[in-house]
């Protein structure tokens, strides 16, 4: 292979790594908006707070990371549920606005909490996978990059099948759809946005503890929410497999922007990318037109 | 209780409708006069800075609290004033011109910005507004030449008619007649044609077509004059810091910004200068609860930015209205005291009022 | 056709391969109050949100007064004179009943940018003249007591009486109403058709209303015209449109 095009697949194996990442988080985030129409600008700061929580229980308390990983995604799910029980719920029927703005609120708050319990200080640990990498047709690609995709390819696979196997699944659809329907048709849609938080907790969790030994762990992270949120624009509004394409294109296009444009253009490629989406076609590229009535 | 008897329209629209506003917005005023001559230079200059920011919330106001925009980016703009500012005083170009240009520049900026809210907007325009302002931070930090990069850039002091604006007083004193100035010209404008015709595109936009309002020049108009506003505080922002870096203008502004017009009361000038008022005092207020605090809890950093967070929800649930409407509903309560009602402000509730399609 | 004010030349509209109108000629003569019935999806808000320019027209002539406004932008409607109320109230919700109605005299504009900034004495009279217009509107509509309020807390009726007001305050010469009694009560629905027919004799408005409550209708319209499926099936008086075999089948839906 030629160096050109070596590099070329080495920054598209990178790029899809990175991507699959932001898929994971702009798929937590597209959870809870397609359910309760809010628009979580608080999942950066649960994803920092399953990172450090991780660190804490791996690095200093010693525990191994298979019995860290259900345990701080459960804790997030739990936490996400009661957030949303507890708080969020209560402006359901507000102008969306007001969901920005709470979700806002919690972030700050959540970050609080971090840097009070855990300090400012960036942190690192390792995982099963840190160090080691394997050669495939000449491009490098780490075991923990590999063991990320596989992941977050099995929770969309999980996702799909319990949207469109599963009772449950299929009633939080509903819901989505119309509330006030499903209210009707006996679907308990309060407890079933708490547990679509929970899910998108959870989701939050494992993107925190893979995404952190990559980088570090840092509150900076939650700047990966908006990373995110251009996926989810670029994939349509609202469609999970449209967060997943988008999250990846992203991480391509950053890779990409890292080598083949001027420098600087990496750290706002994604930004670029979103701005130029939301003027060109409003609806994302996989999205549907709709029109308000009047 | 208090009684409007009104024999002329002029009565019913003038600016202070009450004998009594004008006798306390006149001693706020004095008060505020005589500040600098009793106060200390750095009590001062803080609350210089409180201007500052009242005069940038009241540009975000404009936008986010009459015409219904949301933007989560205004820091840019108070960047982009900032430098554009700094930039020009380096040039030569005198202080009273540079100002009103550096508000310009931004102004023109907001336009180009505001494009985008003629095709989106909630939270699609949310997200652009939010990405913009990430952008205008790396250009500053890449564009040396002008900006001096991540290096900084030292804002020049300049004088006006031999009075040196480094004396905190004096500065001070052109904080206070910008803020004054513009919320004279905002209040002005806002309950004019212009200003109904902005909360008509908030309110509903397709009855703003159907009057003949022109939505999407009314759009790009607040855009810019949000953004020319705000420019006009990051230029005088500029001379409070001294010595411009990009990190001083981060999406952290931004939300505060946010912070304030949501705190203070959308839809409310008065909310803007409340919300800019507490929200810059808070920091000192977190200090104060500090000492209070056990040792451990007290040294650490995160509690400011917790306690932000916590004032917010506060408001998001439990007085949505923001600082005015409670004003609001106080001054309603001791003027018509035996009669008043709990549920004159009540809000009448909504299920679920889907803004998926607008 | 003489002293038609509006005319509607085989109109068409399609989203996507949809027809929600189809070759629909409607002529509206001035000084009258002609009412569009029809059943649900008919197409008679899609014919009014062609005329004010919310929907672009697939093909076919809208002319108003002999100039055809099909390409016209949106906001320019109402500088011709056209006004409309909404099916599902559009009013300024945070705005008072007052600044609701001074809304409506937009299109006679509020003065210059500048002399509303500086508040010039010329201003002052302008605005002085819009509220005198207002106030004329209020006492038409009775709506003195709500003056001051906030529309957002006003009762439905109220509502539906404001958004008239500020449809009237544009001082329109063809006015649309759509659906104007609907959610009225029977007491409320009187006082409309009395003021429809005050807007018609006294202020020489021609009036199209959109409506399903046949009393109304009976009691207002000079003329009838019975949509459906996106075309004119019957028209004429509202007797005539009513007994109209076409008319029976398709509310029948046979």
């Amino acid at each position: 292979m030629s160096p050109a095009l070596e590099l070329f697949a080495q920054l598209t194996v990178n790029g899809i790594a990175v991507g699959a990442i932001y898929a994971l988080v702009a798929m937590g985030v597209v959870l809870i908006h397609k359910a309760t129409e809010v628009l979580n600008f608080a999942h950066g700061d649960l994803l920092v707070l399953s990172a450090f929580s991780a660190w804490a229980l791996i690095a200093g308390a010693g525990m191994p990371f298979w019995l860290v990983l259900p345990l701080v995604a459960a804790g997030l799910g739990v936490l996400a549920y009661g957030m949303d029980a507890l708080i969020v719920r209560r402006i359901a029927g507000q102008p969306q606005f007001a969901g920005v703005m709470l979700t806002i609120a919690l972030a700050f708050m959540l970050r609080g909490l971090v840097q009070m319990i855990f300090g400012t200080d960036s942190q690192s640990y390792d995982t099963p996978w840190t160090g080691g990498s394997v050669q495939l047709f000449g491009v490098t690609i780490a075991d923990l990059s590999l063991v990320i995709m596989a992941v977050v390819f099995l929770i969309a696979a999980l996702l799909w099948v319990f949207f469109r196997k599963t009772r449950l699944g299929i009633a939080m659809q509903a819901a989505s759809q119309n509330q006030l329907a499903a209210h009707l048709n006996g679907v308990r849609v309060k407890r079933l946005n708490s547990l679509v938080w929970a899910l998108a907790g959870v989701t939050a969790a494992i993107a925190g503890i893979f995404l952190a030994p990559l980088t570090l762990v840092d509150t900076a992270l939650w700047l990966i929410t908006l990373k995110a949120l251009a996926a989810i624009v670029l994939g349509g509004f609202g469609s999970l497999p449209g967060a997943v394409l988008g999250g990846i294109l992203i991480g391509l296009i950053e890779q990409y922007a890292g080598v083949y444009l001027p420098d600087g253009f990496k750290d706002i490629a994604a930004y670029l990318v979103l701005i130029v989406v939301l003027i060109l076609k409003p609806n994302g590229l996989m999205g549907d037109a709709h029109g308000r009535r009047v | 209780m208090r009684f409007d008897y009104h024999t002329r329209y002029r009565q019913g629209f003038a600016l202070l409708k009450h004998p009594a506003d004008w006798v306390n917005y006149g001693v706020l005023l004095a008060a505020l006069l005589v500040v600098p001559l009793v106060a200390s230079n750095y009590f001062v200059g803080e609350l210089s800075y409180v201007l500052i920011l009242c005069v940038a919330s009241l540009g975000l106001m404009t936008l986010s609290g009459f015409t219904g925009q949301i933007s989560l980016g205004h820091a840019s703009f108070v960047a982009i004033g900032a430098y554009g500012h700094a930039w020009l005083l380096a040039h030569g170009v005198p202080f009273i011109l540079a100002l009103p240009l550096a508000a310009l520049i931004s102004a023109g900026a907001g336009l180009v910005v505001g494009i985008p809210a003629i095709r989106v907007s909630g939270l699609y325009l949310a997200m652009v507004t939010l990405a913009f302002s990430i952008v205008v931070e790396q250009v500053i930090g890449m564009w040396r030449g002008v900006t001096g990069g991540f290096m900084g850039m030292l804002v020049e002091t300049p004088s006006i008619a031999g009075i040196s604006l480094g004396s905190p007083k004096v500065f001070y004193y052109l904080c206070l007649l910008v803020v004054v100035l513009v919320l004279l010209a905002l209040a002005n404008l806002l309950r004019s044609g212009i200003g109904r015709a902005f909360t008509g595109v908030r309110d509903s936009e397709a009855a703003a077509y159907a009057l003949g309002i022109e939505v999407k020049r009314m759009k790009v108009g607040a855009f810019g004059l949000s953004a020319g506003i705000t420019g006009l505080a990051g230029a005088l922002m500029a001379h409070h810091i001294g010595y411009l870096t990009p990190d001083a203008f981060t999406l952290l502004l931004s939300l505060d910004l946010v912070l304030m017009v949501v705190i203070g009361g959308m839809g409310s000038l008065r909310g803007a200068i409340l919300g800019a008022v507490l929200i810059s005092m808070l920091p000192n207020g977190v200090a104060l609860l500090k000492d209070v605090l056990p040792q451990s809890m007290a040294r650490q950093s995160g509690l400011e930015i917790f306690v932000a967070g916590a004032v917010l929800a506060f408001f998001v649930l439990f007085e949505p209205t923001g600082l005015n409407g409670r004003w609001m509903k106080i001054r309603a309560l001791l003027e018509n005291f035996p009669l008043y009602r709990r549920d004159t402000f009540r809000r009448q509730k909504a299920y679920m009022k889907s803004e998926r399609n607008r | 056709m003489t002293g038609a004010v509006l005319e509607l030349d085989q109109v068409a509209l399609h989203f996507g391969g949809l027809a929600a109108i189809s070759d629909l000629s409607i002529s509206v003569k001035a000084g009258e109050v002609l009412a569009v019935i029809g059943p649900n999806g008919a197409g008679k808000t899609s014919m009014l949100n062609l005329v004010t320019r919310v929907f672009d027209a697939s093909k076919g002539r809208i002319a108003f007064k002999g100039q055809d406004i099909s390409r016209l932008p949106r906001a320019r409607i109402a500088h011709l004179g056209i006004a409309r109320t909404f099916q599902n109230i559009e009013l300024f919700d945070a705005a008072t009943v007052l600044d609701n109605l001074l809304l409506g005299r937009h299109r006679f504009g509020g003065g210059v940018w500048w002399r509303q900034v500086l508040r010039t004495p010329a201003l002052t009279r302008l605005e002085e003249a819009h509220r005198a217009k207002a106030e004329e509107v209020i006492e038409f509509l009775d709506l003195s007591p709500w003056r001051n309020a906030r529309v957002a807390g006003l009762p439905y009726g109220v509502r539906k009486v404001v958004e008239l007001g500020r449809a009237l305050c544009s001082e329109p010469e063809i006015l649309f109403l759509d659906e104007p009694a609907s959610g009225l009560n029977p007491e409320e629905t009187r006082d409309l058709a009395f003021w429809i027919d005050d807007i018609r004799s006294d202020l020489g408005i021609t009036v199209v209303m959109i409506e399903h409550d046949m009393s109304l209708v009976n009691a207002v319209a000079d003329r009838v015209v019975c949509m459906a499926q996106g075309r004119v099936l019957a028209q004429g008086s509202a007797a005539e449109v009513q007994s109209h075999p076409d008319v029976i089948a398709a509310y029948l839906g046979t």
